[in-house]
């Protein structure tokens, strides 16, 4: 990647709670159309990395710029616009309406023609026929593809998932992988947190193995042969258990 | 993939972001139709101010306190608890499902979130006030028909302040294990000045005396307002820091 086209760049990010620095000067910068797959077990500190990139958390050191814009927790409203979040947490209103929860966040990131970014949103995961149901009528799974519509229908740059495969079956993971796809292809850069290895590096370009805060592992997809990794992976996995 | 150190930014297409008052629009409208859709806080409320104005006239011995004394104190007694209810609500929802993530990753100021969430909130303690104050008016026989325009001012003016402090506090609250709990312990001591103003001020329109009487009370609840809608929406930000 050229540093030029980065769409996120952050620096010896740090997280601490309580003294223990749950992210431990993680540096990355991921460009447009690219993918990481990160990978770790659990309590690495990938959800608090990623919850940093989103502006959610402010770190305790370190920083953090989305198209070059300063990210900070509860400022940077300019980097924040271009930041697409999809969590395993669905982060909708169960007494709203699919399009209403999906509308009303196209209305927060300012979208001109609100209803028309949910109608496009809802139909990209293929969920547009369940539109006017109330999402704690839905599924787990379509509640799942209402929340990705929900984080994609701003069109972000940076999309970060943590989990995003979670409760999807078939059609709803072939819609969310179709939807990542178009996002890469469309220039945006994606962040894709997964204990699933197979769905990691299909879609990534690079790949980072995260362990008690810091990045063990990080290189290109390509540089990546999938069972050594997946092999390397385990053990680290077992490691920590 | 680089660990690079100095990128210069990307020149992305800007939508038109809502400014403060638009996203605290949003929001708001957010709320209330979430309220609308499932009426439980609001009823929950209303139906503790009509038993707790049940309860009171049951224990009232009439031939010991005059209505008109005892009025003022009951009503606003039940506007304070009956309030707090829509206050506990007023965060819950964004807990479940962690909603909030996704509002706190809008991007819109932080400030925005608290004014549409406390005028939510507002119109919802109003609400309760709309059907509890006439309530009052027919258990005690209580002769609202010349006072009730200064009265529902009255009652605005507290429930901005009520609102102001409890909005703050319910952000404050949801996040621990004993929110119910906390929520009225923290708000209520804040609560004082407004009931206090709010109490005296009706209890002087009941009982007929002079409006300049009551002017000096609803100058607290003025200045109360101002300064806690204006300081509870710079502090708001910081309470939602992890």
């Amino acid at each position: 990647m050229s540093s030029e086209s980065a769409v996120v760049v952050a620096e010896a990010l740090v997280r601490a709670f309580d003294g223990r620095r749950v992210v431990d000067g993680v540096s990355l910068a991921i460009g447009e159309g690219e993918c990481l797959a990160l990978f770790g077990p659990n309590g690495a500190g990938k959800t608090t990395l990623l919850r940093l990139l989103a502006g959610l958390l402010a770190p305790t050191a370190g920083s953090c710029r989305v198209g070059g814009v300063p990210l900070r927790s509860g400022r940077g409203r300019e980097a924040r616009m271009h930041v697409g979040l999809i969590s395993h947490a669905s982060m909708l209103y169960a007494a709203l309406t699919a399009r209403e929860n999906v509308e009303f966040a196209a209305r927060m990131y300012g979208l001109p023609r609100p209803a028309d970014a949910a109608r496009r949103a809802l139909a990209a995961m293929r969920v547009a026929d369940r539109a006017d149901t109330p999402v704690r009528a839905l599924s787990r799974g379509l509640q799942q593809r209402v929340s990705i519509a929900r984080a994609i229908v701003h069109e972000p740059r940076l999309l970060l998932c943590d989990e995003p495969y979670t409760g999807l079956d078939e059609a709803g993971s072939a819609a969310l992988t179709t939807a990542l796809a178009e996002r890469r292809q469309q220039g945006a850069a994606l962040m894709l947190v997964t204990h699933n290895l197979g769905e990691g590096l299909a879609l990534a370009t690079h790949a980072a193995i995260m362990r008690r805060g810091r990045f063990v592992r990080h290189e290109p997809r390509m540089a990546v042969d999938a069972d050594s990794y997946a092999s390397e992976y385990r053990d680290l996995v077992t490691a920590d258990v | 993939m680089s660990e690079t150190s100095t990128v210069p930014p990307i020149a992305f297409a800007k939508p038109e972001l809502p400014g403060l008052l638009r996203a605290a629009r949003l929001v708001a409208q957010k709320d209330l139709a979430i309220e609308f859709r499932t009426r439980t806080a609001y009823f929950s409320a209303l139906v503790f101010s009509l038993l707790a104005l049940a309860i009171f006239y049951f224990a009232w011995d009439p031939t010991a306190v005059a209505a008109i004394d005892l009025a003022p104190g009951v009503l606003w007694v039940i506007f304070t608890f009956s309030g707090l209810l829509g206050l506990q609500r007023s965060f819950g929802v964004e807990q479940a499902d962690r909603a909030m993530d996704a509002l706190l990753a809008a991007p819109v100021e932080r400030e925005a979130i608290y004014l549409g969430k406390a005028f939510a909130n507002f119109v919802f303690v109003a609400g309760v006030q709309a059907i509890t104050l006439p309530a009052l008016a027919l258990f005690y026989n209580v002769p609202l028909a010349g006072v009730w325009l200064p009265l529902v001012g009255i009652a605005l003016l507290a429930a901005i302040g009520i609102v102001a402090v409890g909005t703050l506090f319910s952000a404050m609250a949801v996040n621990t294990r004993l929110a119910e709990l906390l929520l009225p312990m923290l708000s209520l001591p804040f609560f004082v000045p407004i009931i206090t103003a709010a109490a005296q001020a009706t209890a002087r329109l009941l009982a007929g005396r002079p409006a300049a009487e009551a002017w000096p009370w609803l100058r607290i609840l003025l200045g109360f307002d101002l300064v806690f809608v204006v300081a509870c929406a710079i502090a708001f930000p910081y309470t939602l820091d992890e």
